[in-house]
């Protein structure tokens, strides 16, 4: 953008705050009403105006009032229609937003939950960065947009200004108003491309976890707490104690401990890279991590929730 | 951060739906012209139209520019072929329906189809300067739906399932600005002088013409279209009165009567009581405005001839409504000097020698009685066994003698003719008149509608002291010609035989016609000078175009207020108890507690009541009610409802005076 334009920019954001206040960031929910929405004429609606001034003075000179009652019909219409803009936008909500998940660098959906109010919003465009969604919310109803969030570094980061724009029903009128919600999403770190797996202590790798199985590994002594339908009824009638049937088994893989502390010798992003390849890894794998970050212990888990947790909590990092 | 208030956009594609529909609207303005394009243009543009709609279904894409401008070249040369000229009404409406059939081609994006739509919006005006009846300009308002669909095609929105439910959002737009677009119609100042020539429209309409042979009028006798409507200040003139003039005629050459502009002041007349009436005249293609029985003056734009005929300064190629004032009792130039007694006796020599033989023998029967003479020629007719029909047999070479001796039937020009070559012969200054007489009279919208079928030939004779006398010649033979009009003496001598379904479903017409005659006087008719008058009744004589803009934008302002307040209206909430609740927080909001978004009632009032200590107990009271109200019953009882309601609707908040 031309260092004037953004000159200019900045003088009107100072100087004209009508037009600018509602860019500052808000809460939600955000409601769009008479004194945020501005409209102009499009390219198109300035050359049909200019197409309705040949018709004007066309059907005068000839006085041809048939022609000049059509077009006066046509330019009244013109101009309801730009109430028409102005409503599809007016009493529009954005009410809730929700995020997904990306790592820094890759686009991140963001959800915008927009509500229709009294009245439907045949459509509307949601401009966010250089994307845009067109969509129409019902009336009283909900409507879902996601649009991808460019993302750069890990890290909360806030939401841009957000155009919400309409040229409906003709296309003759933009009718357009600024949101900026007050809401940040949660950008993941980008895990490094390529380095050494971990470093597990001796003990911790030769520690066979056991872990539920399907298959019967052996019969044990009862224990507080088990099951009633795994003790083996036909075993413990020939004993005295209660057998109880163990599904355990030795884990195939061993559970990663991820420690903040076991990489001293790198730089703090380099060891949250590192901590979410690993985390990474061992996602896809499948195995079981726990993650020791400095303020904060997740303990052993896997699968994607656990997956998110780590990565929320590397995100969060300072 | 991006900013920027007009974002650029990829270039999307099309879709089919808005795609189908400018075809609809093109085809729409390809009906509206057909009447007045040629039969085989109006072929080949719909065909390249049909096949542009199947290229694009089946295989997508546009037409090579290889294709475009040869096209473009064959469809100007077409233009210049049939009209001789790219220039002018036709062939410019030609062209532009042309022009937008071939834009089609090469629609391939949102943004030609706009400029498509609002073309199509153009060339639909342009229907409207060869016809613009009512109902010519309703079809083509009705052709802007599908324009106006496209344009709605073009912004992405659920799409429609049928063709009524695309159309019917446009149909609902024009509908509301309807009373906008009237006020605009009637405030708009129109122009005194066009800015350029008007187009002259050589269309040949059918009508009177400036010259008559008798079985000219056979073709217009069963024209039944309207010629014109007169309304009548005051009672209209009795049946038998009602002759509007248009062309006098001296000039006879044995076969022809023929009216010629002889130069000169309007022959004077002495006249009783004066009939004030305005006349709309369709489109004639000529400059004779037809006047009722003698006019005095003529309007504006248009002057009276030495014969008192009323001839405008251009042919009359729109509908015009004009306004006069004529005397039915009156006596037309009551000297008569040389030349003129020349011309009203001339006869071309030679032709109907028994004719003349027997206007001598009346001369000689009767003396100078010129009266006497009259009454013999309107015996003759009336005695005589002649009879009024509409296909009368041919006249030879003396047509007045196959007439009077052999024939002895024909229709109002046979009588005029052969009447005033008796006068003539006989020494009677003659002439003939042509105009329209009688007429149907719309009780409901008191006027009087005149078509071409009312069309009439009539004499004038000038007796001495009397001046020129109308005399009717036919009213001898059939009286109910003048009493009741043409299609009724028609009717009466049976030349047509199954006439019975043809009247009624001519009085349905006559009936049905005072919707075309309110859409002359309200819309066609309605010019500067009727603009000028539009605040008469209000006291102001002159309403100027100052006036008009001011009045213009008042009434705009007045339509934006009610459209703006229908944009920000919001539907009240169905939830009484709900909407009570809000007016409380309006009216606390402005005491200075608005609510916030995560707040819940009880928060609320107890903030409120710290804000408010005085009302403490009130706003206590209120808050228990509404909670009792909204949590306390599954179907909270009536008259807590209203009690919690009367107390929001009296609760007004008291500022602290600190």
């Amino acid at each position: 953008m031309f260092p004037a334009i953004r000159r200019l920019q900045s003088w009107a954001e100072r100087r004209l705050p009508a037009l600018t206040r509602y860019k500052r960031p808000e809460s939600l929910p955000i409601a769009l009403h008479r004194r945020r929405i501005y409209i102009v004429p499009t390219g198109f609606g300035a050359g049909f105006t200019v197409l309705l001034l040949v018709m004007m003075v066309g059907s005068l000179n000839y006085t041809n009032n048939a022609a000049l009652l059509l077009t006066c019909l046509l330019g009244a219409a013109s101009v309801s229609s730009m109430l028409v803009a102005f409503r599809s936008l007016n009493g529009l909500h954005l009410t809730a937003i929700r995020q997904g998940n990306a790592i820094a660098g890759e686009p991140l959906a963001v959800q915008l939950v927009f509500s229709g109010g009294d009245h439907p919003h045949a459509s509307v465009h949601a401009d966010m960065d250089a994307q845009t969604d067109a969509f129409a919310v019902p009336a009283d109803g909900e409507t879902l947009v996601t649009l991808n969030l460019a993302t750069s570094r890990r890290g909360w980061q806030h939401l841009p200004r957000i155009k919400l724009w309409s040229n409906w029903p003709l296309g003759l009128f933009h009718a357009w108003s600024w949101i900026h919600p007050d809401q940040a999403v949660l950008v993941w770190p980008q895990p490094e491309t390529a380095g050494p797996p971990p470093v597990l202590p001796g003990e911790q790798g030769l520690r066979q976890r056991l872990r539920q199985g399907e298959d019967i590994a052996a019969l044990r002594d009862y224990r507080a707490g088990d099951p009633q339908r795994h003790i083996a009824w036909k075993s413990s009638a020939r004993h005295e104690t209660l057998l109880v049937k163990d599904f355990e088994q030795p884990e195939s893989r061993e559970e990663w401990r991820l420690d903040w502390r076991h990489l001293p010798q790198l730089a703090p992003e380099a060891r949250i890279s590192r901590l979410a390849r690993w985390l990474g890894e061992a996602e896809a794998a499948g195995r079981t991590t726990s993650l020791w970050l400095p303020d904060e212990e997740i303990g052993p888990g896997h699968g994607r929730s656990h997956y998110a947790r780590c990565m929320n909590a590397l995100a969060r990092l300072p | 951060m991006r900013f920027s208030l007009f974002k650029r956009k990829p270039p999307e594609p099309l879709g089919g739906r808005a795609f189908d529909l400018l075809c609809l609207t093109v085809a729409v303005v390809l009906g509206v012209h057909a009447p007045h394009m040629p039969a085989w243009l109006s072929a080949a543009l719909a065909a390249t139209l049909i096949l542009r709609w199947w290229q694009r279904r089946r295989y997508g894409g546009r037409a090579p520019l290889a294709l475009k401008l040869p096209l473009v070249a064959l469809l100007s040369a077409a233009v210049i072929f049939h009209y001789g000229t790219l220039f002018g009404r036709e062939p410019g409406a030609a062209l532009a329906v042309g022009l937008l059939v071939l834009k089609l081609l090469e629609t391939e994006s949102p943004r030609d189809a706009r400029v498509g739509a609002a073309f199509a919006c153009f060339a639909l005006m342009t229907a409207l300067l060869f016809d613009q009846g009512m109902v010519a300009t309703v079809l083509v308002a009705l052709g802007l739906l599908p324009a106006l669909a496209t344009l709605r095609a073009l912004e992405p929105a659920p799409a429609a399932t049928s063709l009524p439910r695309e159309l019917l959002p446009a149909l609902k737009l024009l509908a509301i600005s309807l009373p906008l677009a009237l006020l605009a119609f009637v405030l708009v100042p129109r122009l005194s002088s066009p800015l350029w020539g008007a187009p002259n429209a050589a269309q040949s309409k059918t009508g009177l013409s400036e010259d008559m042979s008798p079985g000219d009028f056979s073709e217009l006798l069963t024209d039944d279209r309207a010629a014109m409507r007169v309304d009548f200040q005051g009672a209209p003139p009795p049946t038998a009165l009602r002759y509007f003039r248009a062309y006098v005629m001296w000039d006879y050459d044995g076969r022809r009567w023929s009216h010629s502009n002889e130069p000169g002041d309007p022959a004077g007349v002495e006249h009783g009581p004066v009939i004030n009436y305005t006349v709309s005249l369709e489109a004639s293609g000529q400059r004779v405005l037809p006047a009722l029985d003698m006019p005095l003056e003529a309007p504006a734009q248009a002057q009276l001839t030495r014969d008192r005929e009323v001839m405008a300064l251009r042919p009359v190629n729109d509908t015009l409504v004009y306004t006069m004032r004529s005397s039915p009792g009156y006596h037309l130039a009551t000297q008569l000097d040389g030349a003129d007694r020349r011309r009203g006796l001339q006869l071309p020599a030679g032709f109907n020698p028994r004719a003349i033989a027997l206007a001598e023998r009346w001369r000689a029967q009767y003396g100078r009685d010129d009266a006497a003479i009259v009454q013999a020629a309107l015996r003759l007719f009336h005695d005589g066994g002649f009879s009024y029909t509409l296909a009368p047999a041919p006249l030879g070479r003396d047509a007045v003698d196959d007439f009077l001796f052999s024939t002895h039937e024909g229709f109002c020009e046979h009588y005029a003719s052969a009447f005033t070559v008796l006068m003539r012969a006989a020494g009677i200054p003659a002439r003939v008149v042509t105009g329209y007489q009688g007429g149907y009279w719309n009780t409901m919208g008191s006027y009087l509608l005149v078509r071409q079928s009312d069309a009439h030939a009539w004499s004038e004779v000038w007796l001495p002291g009397r001046g020129w006398v109308r005399t009717d010649p036919t009213a001898a033979v059939r009286p109910e010609r003048v009493s009741l009009g043409a299609a009724a003496t028609a009717a009466g001598a049976g030349t047509l035989a199954n006439w019975s379904p043809n009247q009624w479903w001519l009085g349905l017409r006559n009936q049905w016609d005072i919707v075309n005659h309110w859409w002359n006087q309200g819309v066609i008719g309605f010019d500067s000078l009727r603009q000028h008058g539009l605040l008469t009744p209000f006291g102001m004589q002159d309403t100027d175009a100052g006036t008009l803009g001011l009045l213009l934008a008042i009434g705009g302002s007045l339509f934006a207020t009610l459209g703006l307040a229908w944009a920000v209206w919001k539907r009240p909430s169905s939830d009484p108890a709900r909407a009570a609740m809000q007016l409380l927080e309006r009216r606390l909001a402005a005491a200075g507690v608005a609510r916030r978004h995560s707040e819940g009632p009880q928060h609320y009032f107890s903030r409120a009541a710290r804000a408010l200590p005085t009302q403490r107990a009130e706003l206590d009271r209120l808050m228990r009610t509404y909670l009792e109200l909204r949590y306390a019953y599954e179907e909270p009882p009536a008259a807590l409802l209203k009690n919690f309601r009367q107390a929001a609707r009296h609760f007004r908040p008291r500022r602290m005076v600190k």
